[in-house]
């Protein structure tokens, strides 16, 4: 399993190979999450941040059968169209793959310590956490 | 043994740093008192720290309510609701 938070671009693809070297795995689920319309700066809390993502995928990997996996999160200046994040699980099969992965991105919007500031034309706001992001980890709860 | 704090994003703008130590003040045992301390400094300490749901908190780095515990030689930190993904 791969946690990185970082600051530079990453390859899915290759990310994608890594992953899926065992021989029993049957599926790959990933998602990649870009920055929209405009520039942002992405701060994170260095330290805690890797810890939160780790708990999260410990936590997907007790309730589903997860081979191998993969989290990337950058940070920093970001320009739109830039990829921000990439969540990818390999599995036996299709229905683990994309839950785990599912799992993880909702819970990694409202646990790890990331914050969005754009940069608009009228100038720098905070992107403001939305409830709708909390519904969705909010429906994992067992 | 001091206390280590850190602050993030917009609480970090208002109060306009990004860490200090400071002594474990006389009484104070928990996240809320903490943060209580830290507002009486009054301004924008009272205006950033007074957020209400708008203020979230971790304690050696893990996620921690306003009740959590906190000891010298603790890591605190405080910051907005979290926007990555």
């Amino acid at each position: 399993m791969k946690i990185s938070v970082q600051r530079e671009d990453f390859e899915p693809g290759s990310e994608l190979r890594n992953i899926s070297k065992d021989k029993s795995a049957g599926a790959v689920a990933s998602f990649v999450g870009l920055v929209r319309e405009v520039p942002m700066t992405l701060e994170h809390y260095p330290g805690m941040t890797e810890k939160a993502i780790a708990k999260i995928v410990e936590e997907a990997c007790s309730r589903w059968k997860v081979l191998d996996g993969v989290v990337i999160h950058r940070y920093g200046a970001l320009q739109p169209n830039d990829r921000i994040v990439l969540v990818a699980i390999a599995s036996a099969h299709r229905g683990d793959a994309f839950a785990a992965c599912e799992f993880i991105m909702d819970y990694l919007k409202t646990q790890a310590p990331f914050w969005k500031k754009e940069q608009g034309g009228d100038g720098a706001r905070w992107v403001e956490a939305k409830s709708a992001d909390d519904h969705a980890a909010e429906r994992w709860r067992v | 043994m001091k206390l280590k704090v850190l602050y993030f994003a917009s609480i970090r703008e208002k109060v306009g740093r990004d860490s200090e130590d400071l002594e474990l003040p006389a009484g104070v045992s928990t996240v809320a008192g903490l943060r209580g301390h830290l507002q009486a400094r009054g301004g924008a300490w009272a205006e950033a720290l007074g957020g209400g749901r708008l203020l979230r908190s971790a304690v050696n780095q893990d996620m921690a309510p306003d009740s959590a515990a906190i000891k010298a030689g603790d890591e605190v930190a405080f910051f907005p609701p979290v926007t990555g993904g």
